[in-house]
């Protein structure tokens, strides 16, 4: 069941030995149940540390995350997360890795392989379920991550920049394919990028976050219609669009 | 390359054929090098008598237990002191102080402490295995990825499965190197224990041969012992094998079919 969220006025501090440093300020912004939101913004603007408060990980400062109108309070089933790395473990097969969630919740074993076999087919590893991480490619790599986030059924996902380290051909490659399984598997996603174009080509709504401390500054509904092409890019709209995406980071 | 499985065995002959080379040709006194049939006849008669096998339970028995124990309090330690630095702090002192004190040197005292019987050799081979682990574990627990801690806390997983799942497989390779020095090591503490005072054991094996000049057994005592400490070394590489199979799945860079 996809999951509605809201982030609700928050803020966050990060208290070093040598001084407060402002991370988040005032942030609100809502993500209808099964739209896409991207967030970008300059590097240390925060991203990361509103994702991690997204995903119960971090206590906000101030402001509180809802989902489905009740606070976040802690890691949820009910949220899957990919990190900038895909995050897998080198022991383990593919496949264990994917269901690796689903053994920490003592789900059976037939039940967990059946899980897997389909969401291996989702993100098109077939073949690949018993190789080990270091046989994969980066991309390769990244969609295992997407689909252990997944196996749970999660209503929400998180990704925290999952193509940052992947090269631009396989980057847009696998945009094109989270749309695909956004669209297979109904979530709701928010998606932290650092390129305004993928942002824009992938997103229902962009969100820009200005620098440090991060503070939105521009939520923009992107109107363009689905399914989208990968030369959507070219078009006048998408143009308009990203120039006023790149003002808002600039400004 | 077939003829690399040739090479150790090779090598092997090699020193057996030199070795009988200088003692058929008497450039060493029988009491410094006696002839590899000599050496093979004790081992033989000590074999025949029963002394061999008797002596090789006795050290056997406290290398086990000695590793078992030392690895066990080494095991337990490192975790905590990875987990809380507090605690690190407070004892770190302490450990590296215990470590700076050698073994050998208080091997006597442990024999006054506990006896001649095998329990103070069980605990000098304890000792001497105990820091190289301990510092292994130390650095295996810290060496976890946080960004897997990370993904361990998003799947809200129990400090048990953390250890489990996570820290455990994660610090396992330097664990397992850790443990290929204190199998090897553990041999030494045994003998050590069993020179300064034992009735039973191969390092009493040598003592006692020693004195009656009888050089052909020590060196069968030697052997065993060299044997011994292989044996382990060799069935800690078969574990590593076994379980790190995972990091060897990987192509070997510039390695072209064989
Ligand atoms: N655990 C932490 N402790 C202290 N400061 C932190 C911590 N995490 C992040 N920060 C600081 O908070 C600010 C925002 O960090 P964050 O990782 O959210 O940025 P980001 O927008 O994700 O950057 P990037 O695009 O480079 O990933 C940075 O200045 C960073 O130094
Ligand atoms: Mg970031």
């Amino acid at each position: 069941m996809p999951g509605m969220l809201y982030a609700d006025r928050i803020g966050h501090t990060f208290y070093m030995p040598d001084g407060a440093l402002p991370a988040l300020h005032n942030v609100t912004f809502a993500v209808a149940p099964c739209s896409l939101v991207c967030v970008v913004g300059a590097s240390g603007c925060g991203k990361s540390t509103l994702l991690r408060i997204l995903a119960g990980l971090l206590k906000p400062s101030a402001g509180r995350a809802l989902l489905d109108g009740s606070p976040i309070e802690g890691p949820s089933p009910r949220v899957g997360m990919v990190f900038q790395k895909a995050n897998l473990m080198p022991w383990r097969t593919v496949e264990r890795n994917l269901t690796l969630p689903l053994e920490l919740n003592g789900v059976p074993r037939a039940e967990r392989e059946a899980r897997a076999a389909a969401l291996i087919e989702l993100v098109g590893l077939e073949g690949f379920a018993g190789a080990y991480p270091a046989e994969l490619s980066g991309g390769m790599a990244q969609r295992v991550a997407i689909a252990r986030a997944l196996i749970y059924r999660p209503g929400v996902l998180l990704l925290d920049e999952p193509f940052g380290a992947l090269d631009a051909l396989t980057r847009e490659r696998l945009g094109s394919e989270l749309l695909r399984i956004w669209q297979a598997s109904g979530n709701t996603v928010v998606m932290v990028t650092h390129s305004i174009q993928e942002a824009i080509f992938l997103a229902d709504r962009v969100i820009v976050l200005s620098g440090r401390p991060g503070e939105i500054v521009l939520n923009l509904e992107v109107p363009l219609p689905r399914p989208r092409a990968l030369d959507v890019v070219h078009s006048a709209g998408f143009g308009a669009l990203s120039a006023r995406v790149r003002a808002a980071i600039g400004a | 390359m077939p003829w690399r499985w040739l090479v150790s065995p090779l090598v092997a002959l090699a020193l057996l054929g030199l070795w009988y080379g200088v003692t058929a040709a008497d450039l060493l006194p029988a009491f410094m090098l006696p002839a590899p049939g000599d050496v093979f006849e004790a081992f033989y008669e000590a074999l025949e008598a029963g002394s061999l096998p008797y002596h090789i339970g006795v050290t056997l028995q406290e290398v086990l237990l000695g590793l078992a124990s030392g690895l066990g309090v080494a095991l337990s330690l490192g975790y905590l002191l990875a987990k809380f630095p507090l605690f690190e702090r407070i004892l770190a002192p302490y450990i590296v102080g215990l470590q700076a004190v050698p073994i050998v040197a208080i091997a006597p005292l442990l024999i006054i402490w506990f006896g001649s019987g095998t329990q103070s050799k069980i605990i000098t081979c304890a000792l001497i295995v105990f820091f190289p682990m301990l510092i292994n574990t130390v650095v295996g627990m810290r060496q976890v990825e946080p960004d897997l801690r990370d993904l361990m806390r998003a799947l809200n997983a129990t400090r048990w499965q953390t250890f489990r799942y996570l820290e455990v497989p994660a610090a396992l390779p330097v664990l397992l190197g850790g443990l290929k020095v204190s199998a090897t090591l553990s041999v030494i503490g045994a003998v050590v224990g069993e020179f300064v005072g034992a009735n039973a054991g191969l390092g009493f094996m040598i003592n006692s041969a020693r004195s009656v000049f009888d050089t052909p057994t020590v060196y069968v005592a030697v052997f065993t012992l060299t044997l011994m400490a292989l044996a382990l070394y060799g069935l800690v590489g078969s574990l590593e094998r076994r379980l790190l199979a995972w990091q060897r799945r990987r192509e070997q860079p510039g390695s072209f079919a064989s």
